[in-house]
């Protein structure tokens, strides 16, 4: 047997296995999208662009997603980059690995536990009611783009936290006291040196967390009360309510267009950003 | 700074500690506290529907994760020797596993094996002996395991592959230089160094695996698994008992992540 047939052979099962369980059905839904809904539900065979044509009827499930997966990033990251710096420059080695399991910790434990703490907190008997002792009445906080966005950057912050960590933590502190003996203020130290080379760390965190968040689903049926739906929300109701199959399946593929078209543009965005520089990690 | 820190940290803790406080209210109401009490979490401990479901979970993700951190080590070594368009259409599909959300996965595996099993259904029923009830295919178990090596199987590639990617060429061609077999090679050189990594990829993919929700709420038929149930205990309101099984489902994910530490941290140090 030669080198070339054994590679082979090892990689078979798991090649076998993503086209059986990736390929088909991706496929399957984009031949879907071509089709009509049967009049009992499910799919019946045609080729039609129906589906497409039909697509802004679920325009303020795009917009909600396209809206709030960005701002949630946005605002993952401000709250992130402060705590990563403080972890990997300003913490002593004793307490780092405490202080940053203690950030993963909370990412290893259920999301779905994680995000129904939120009904308690923004519910009628938890802020809203504390707000009401200070005089301040009638808060709506639950069922909002708030709560939302809320259960976005509590679900979604230590993955942010840990590529920037890693990035800056790689720094060499070095720089950034040569910086300083050279008379640069630290704000423009921040600025020309830390920032710089922390962009692929920040890249990374920032793309993890929108692509997680594009096809986000519980934190809006959870928080958002059915007011504040994502696409991951309107294709739970076309799939298993509706049973609109066809439609459905258009709506899936538009939504992995949107993802492929804003992650191509942003990995340049990136890359440029990085200069020459090839070595910003995807994982 | 460090007042900021500690901010972010009373955000990070607050709801969890709140889910396990509430879990201890003797009362019926899940946002009241009514007293002390440990009765919910036997209540949840003696409620079938529940140990059912989480047995389920356990089924599910050991057995995908077994599957997963199998075939993704052998796909990994066998992928260092691959070059050309073969080696950049697998590249693609790891990077296709990865990036296409949970849901979009979830609802593609769920009309793709319906459409598949009503094919198949009926053909078998036909191909089989008079008089005996035909099996039928259905979602369940299996689909559900399916769904979720695939999904970690990548997670798997990716970590291991990373981990042959700084071992050094040398050791394996020294190796071959002493008359050992590829096999042998295989085994006593490359195995035992990218073990950590290889059960970093297993603990990885037991627990997104038995944390999934949204691939599982597709694919797994009439099957519940314990993020199921819980969903659905959410739906139909909050009571202390559902605090009692989040608690003890956060307290188990914690101690799995204390033994994947110190295994991989022994694995390190070897």
């Amino acid at each position: 047997m030669t080198q070339r047939t054994r590679n082979w052979l090892l990689v078979a099962p798991a090649g076998t296995w993503l086209l059986v369980m990736l390929v088909l059905p991706l496929s399957v839904v984009f031949i879907f999208s071509f089709g009509e809904r049967a009049p009992s539900g499910g799919y019946v065979p045609a080729f039609t662009f129906e589906q497409y044509a039909n697509l802004p009827a679920r325009f303020t499930a795009f917009k909600n997603t396209l809206m709030l997966a960005p701002l949630g990033t946005l605002a993952a990251l401000i709250i992130a980059y402060p705590l990563a710096y403080q972890l990997a420059v300003h913490t002593s080695d004793k307490w780092k690995t405490l202080l940053l399991v203690l950030v993963i910790v909370p990412f290893w434990t259920s999301i779905l536990i994680r995000s129904y703490a939120w009904i308690f907190i923004l519910g009628g008997r938890g802020i809203p009611a504390l707000l009401d002792i200070v005089g301040v009445e009638d808060v709506r906080l639950i069922n909002t783009s708030f709560a939302v966005l809320v259960g976005i950057i509590y679900g979604y912050l230590p993955l942010m936290v840990f590529p920037i960590y890693v990035s800056l933590d790689r720094l060499d502190k070095r720089l950034l006291e040569a910086s300083s003996d050279l008379g640069a203020h630290p704000f423009s130290t921040f600025l020309k040196v830390t920032l710089p080379m922390s962009i692929s760390g920040i890249a990374t965190g920032c793309m993890l967390v929108f692509i997680l968040l594009m096809g986000e689903f519980l934190i809006p049926a959870l928080l958002g009360g059915g007011k504040v739906f994502f696409v991951g929300n309107a294709l739970v109701d076309l799939f298993l309510q509706s049973r609109n199959w066809a439609y459905g399946s258009a709506v899936a593929v538009m939504l992995i267009v949107i993802m492929l078209v804003t992650v191509t543009l942003y990995m340049r965005l990136i890359s440029r950003l990085n200069g020459q520089r090839e070595d910003a990690p995807l994982m | 700074m460090r007042i900021y820190a500690i901010c972010v940290y009373v955000f990070l803790y607050t709801p969890i500690a709140i889910i396990a406080l509430f879990s201890f209210s003797a009362g019926r109401s899940a946002s009241q506290l009514e007293g002390l009490s440990v009765k919910w979490y036997g209540r949840a401990l003696n409620n079938p529907f529940v140990m059912d479901a989480l047995g389920n979970s356990l089924f599910v993700a050991f057995v995908s994760a077994t599957l997963a951190s199998i075939l993704g080590t052998l796909a990994a070594v066998g992928l260092q020797g691959i070059r050309g368009p073969a080696r950049a259409f697998f590249d693609a599909l790891i990077y296709i596993a990865v990036m296409i959300p949970g849901i979009v996965i979830g609802i593609a595996t769920l009309i793709a094996l319906v459409s598949v099993f009503g094919f198949i259904n009926p053909w078998l029923a036909a191909m089989w002996p008079e008089g005996e009830a035909a099996p039928q295919l259905s979602m369940g178990m299996g689909s559900l395991i399916a769904a979720h090596t695939m999904f970690t199987l990548a997670l798997v590639i990716i970590i291991v592959r990373a981990r042959l990617a700084g071992l050094e060429g040398a050791l394996n061609e020294a190796s071959a230089d002493l008359y050992a077999t590829p096999f042998g090679t295989f085994r006593q050189i490359t195995l035992p160094l990218i073990a950590p990594a290889i059960l970093a990829g297993f603990l990885l993919s037991f627990t997104f695996s038995f944390d999934d929700f949204i691939i599982a709420f597709f694919v797994a038929g009439s099957e519940t698994t314990l993020p199921i149930y819980i969903f659905s205990s959410i739906r139909r309101g909050i009571t202390p008992e559902v605090n009692a099984i989040g608690t003890m489902v956060m307290v188990a994910s914690l101690i799995m992540l204390v033994i994947a530490q110190l295994i991989l941290r022994r694995g390190a140090k070897r």
